[in-house]
């Protein structure tokens, strides 16, 4: 296979020695029109990976603000193929951005993991994050991403020890997910002091991008996080900015979009105004 | 993977889980990565436990003098000469301290969580039996405990709401989604992925990542092995059939798995089928779901065609869960045990033939078990033994039950 996007992205990164800021957003929130009009406009904005939620009804691990998000995307009648036709129309305008789905492993069981596979390599999909499906778990689905050359994500946190690290690398690829805290999405703080070691030891034992993740708000932590992972995630507070966009009527584009330059500002500036 | 696997007809149906926690294709561990370590440390202090005679003895000390067991097997004799076929038995978990057979498994997992140093206790609960005998066990042991409830649970089973509060519970009512059972166990796994170092989940159901589904079973089982043993004394032979409730299942599965390799036993659960399988409100997740994941668990799920999980419904808080336990959905596909399906309206009249002719007010959830038992005893026939699992009793039913009798208390 040729180098994966995911695989172009960090190394153009590292030469430029600076992390990625990876944005999140819910496909279909609040709707297809405007969903699709924020995913266009996230790389100008500086975006350097995009992981796309794709919604259930039951995401245990997410917080109030994800929650809210993937119920607004099936009321307005969100679907898995949906998502992909969505995701294939923001390819046609844009090649190279990493394109990651995240969410939970009942709609692809629905689908079908082997047509899933190949309709989201299709639609242009590089990487796959499945909360619910730990690697004890993964082996079908990996079997299926694999014959499509699409990277099952994993994720490390900080339950994870030194035991159950490499059970956690196993089969992993593209980067690696680190859950900065023990919590849901978007409830507690990540502390970049103690995120380093973390990071150090995942990055030494699978040789792959660490991105962080989970407790990231504010342009101030994305540039801490920045200054010690290959990448940081903000996902609940860009989620955050549609719903304050829609109770005051807004413009929900305008308004997630200047977030995300807000916030990958900070990651860009985040090695050079201060020392490492 | 999706394909549809012919099931193999196992020779020993009481050895399963599998080492990887499943029955079948059914089963597993679907969390989080946050949560691996500690369902996987779970796994190994209840294994450990399971070989030490300390914990043992504490356990069946306080089954006997806490939860007052053995529980009877009782002879239905007016519900036996109404139906005019099997003789009907009850186990009488109904009598049980708390009212339901949900403690068992509680004061099983509260001795679990105590030895694996565990200082904070949640929980999920529908009915409100799970969770009043979860507060009962946090009480008597002196453990702090947050109990998940919907909201609209709270609302429809305000007796138990309170019952929590006066033994030191904190009860959280949960707005997500409809409000109720499943919502609730959403929020307890948000609740124990944030709090991993000192909480311990006692979940209630006989599902949920492994081992839970097994150690439930576990823990329940004895009810199963006393109606065994209480059979034996009473009519020198098993019965025909056993047939309970089916939520969760945790009180189905107690009640079937000492009896799976008996060939001639019957084994028959009974699922919630709200306003009627042709309708989609109901609760009957065999009988109107397909197989997914969630909750931790492959299993049967009601779901709509792209995989979301949709709304259970049941006049009774305790099976409206769009789930069932792993170990049942592979019963099911391997068919050692049949699932019916019984309506509200069925339950209801149960429930109320039940208390004018036994002077036992079941609870809604039992209600519809006992609403199969005419059918049953037909089948089986004169000269036949039925042995049902009375599972809890009505007590916290009664403002539901009035509410739909019109009637104002």
């Amino acid at each position: 296979m040729t180098k994966s996007r995911i695989e172009a992205r960090f190394a153009a990164l590292k030469a430029q020695d600076r992390a990625a800021f990876v944005a999140y957003v819910m496909a279909g929130d609040p709707d297809r029109a405007t969903a699709l009009k924020i995913l266009q406009g996230l790389p100008a904005a500086g975006a350097d990976l995009i992981e796309l939620g794709f919604p259930f009804s039951d995401p245990m691990a997410e917080g109030p603000p994800i929650q809210k998000a993937a119920q607004r995307a099936l009321k307005n009648g969100m679907t898995l193929k949906g998502v992909l036709d969505l995701a294939a129309e923001f390819r046609q305008g844009d090649d190279v951005t990493p394109l990651i789905l995240m969410g939970y492993l009942n709609p692809l069981v629905t689908w079908g993991f082997e047509a899933f596979a190949q309709a989201a390599a299709q639609a242009g999909i590089d990487g796959l994050i499945i909360v619910d499906c730990p690697p004890e778990e993964a082996d079908p689905l990996a079997d299926a991403l694999d014959a499509a050359d699409i990277s099952l994500i994993r994720l490390a946190t900080p339950t994870t020890d030194d035991k159950r690290l490499p059970v956690v690398l196993r089969r992993t690829s593209g980067f690696v997910y680190y859950v900065s805290v023990t919590g849901v999405t978007g409830a507690k703080e990540a502390d970049a002091e103690a995120v380093r070691p973390a990071v150090a030891r995942i990055r030494a034992a699978s040789g792959l991008p660490v991105a962080v993740g989970f407790g990231i708000r504010t342009p101030e932590r994305a540039g801490a996080i920045a200054r010690v992972a290959d990448a940081a995630v903000v996902g609940s507070a860009l989620v955050d900015e549609v719903a304050e966009a829609l109770a005051v009527n807004e413009d929900v584009t305008g308004r997630v979009l200047s977030k995300v330059r807000a916030l990958a500002e900070a990651v860009r500036q985040a090695r050079t105004s201060l020392p490492a | 993977m999706n394909a549809p696997i012919p099931p193999a007809t196992p020779n020993d149906f009481a050895a399963y889980p599998d080492a990887q926690g499943r029955f079948g294709q059914f089963g597993g561990r679907y969390v989080a990565e946050t949560l691996m370590p500690l369902v996987l440390d779970l796994e190994a202090a209840y294994l450990a436990s399971r070989e030490d005679t300390a914990f043992q003895a504490e356990l069946a000390g306080l089954l006997t003098h806490y939860v007052g067991r053995p529980s009877p097997l009782y002879f239905a004799e007016r519900l036996t000469e109404h139906f005019g076929g099997a003789k009907i038995y009850f186990k009488r978990e109904d009598l049980n301290h708390t009212g339901a057979h949900k403690i068992n498994n509680c004061i099983g997992q509260i001795l679990l969580a105590r030895k694996m140093g565990k200082t904070r206790i949640i929980a999920e609960t529908g009915a409100g039996q799970h969770g009043v005998a979860t507060a009962t066990v946090c009480a008597r042991f002196g453990l702090p405990c947050v109990v998940y409830m919907g909201a609209v649970d709270v609302a429809r089973q305000k007796p138990n709401v309170f019952r929590m509060n006066l033994l030191g519970a904190e009860v959280t009512p949960v707005t997500s989604g409809a409000s109720t059972l499943k919502d609730a166990m959403n929020e307890a796994l948000r609740d124990w992925v944030t709090n991993v170092e000192d909480t311990y989940y006692l979940i209630g159901s006989a599902a949920g990542p492994h081992p839970y589904p097994m150690m439930v079973r576990d823990f329940q089982a004895i009810m199963g092995r006393e109606i065994r043993e209480q059979i034996l004394e009473a009519e020198g032979r098993l019965p025909d059939a056993v047939v309970a409730c089916v939520g969760g299942g945790s009180n189905a599965i107690g009640t079937f798995h000492p009896f799976l390799n008996d060939e001639s036993v019957r084994i028959i659960g009974v699922e919630a089928a709200g306003d009627g399988m042709g309708t989609d409100r109901h609760a009957a997740a065999i009988n109107g779901g397909r197989p997914g994941v969630l909750h931790g668990n492959k299993t049967y799920l009601l779901q709509d065609a792209e995989g979301q999980i949709t709304e259970a419904h049941s006049i009774s808080a305790g099976l409206d869960y769009p789930g069932i336990g792993p170990e049942h959905s592979w019963l099911h596909d391997v068919g050692r045990a049949q699932y019916l399906t019984a309506t509200d309206i069925e339950a209801l009249d149960a429930f109320k033939l039940c208390a004018e002719l036994e002077g036992i007010i079941p609870a809604l959830e039992s209600s519809h078990a006992i609403a199969r038992l005419p059918d049953i005893a037909r089948e089986v026939g004169k000269g036949g033994i039925v042995v049902m699992n009375l599972s809890g009793r009505g007590d916290k039913d009664v403002a539901t039950v009035a509410d739909h009798l019109g009637r104002t208390i």
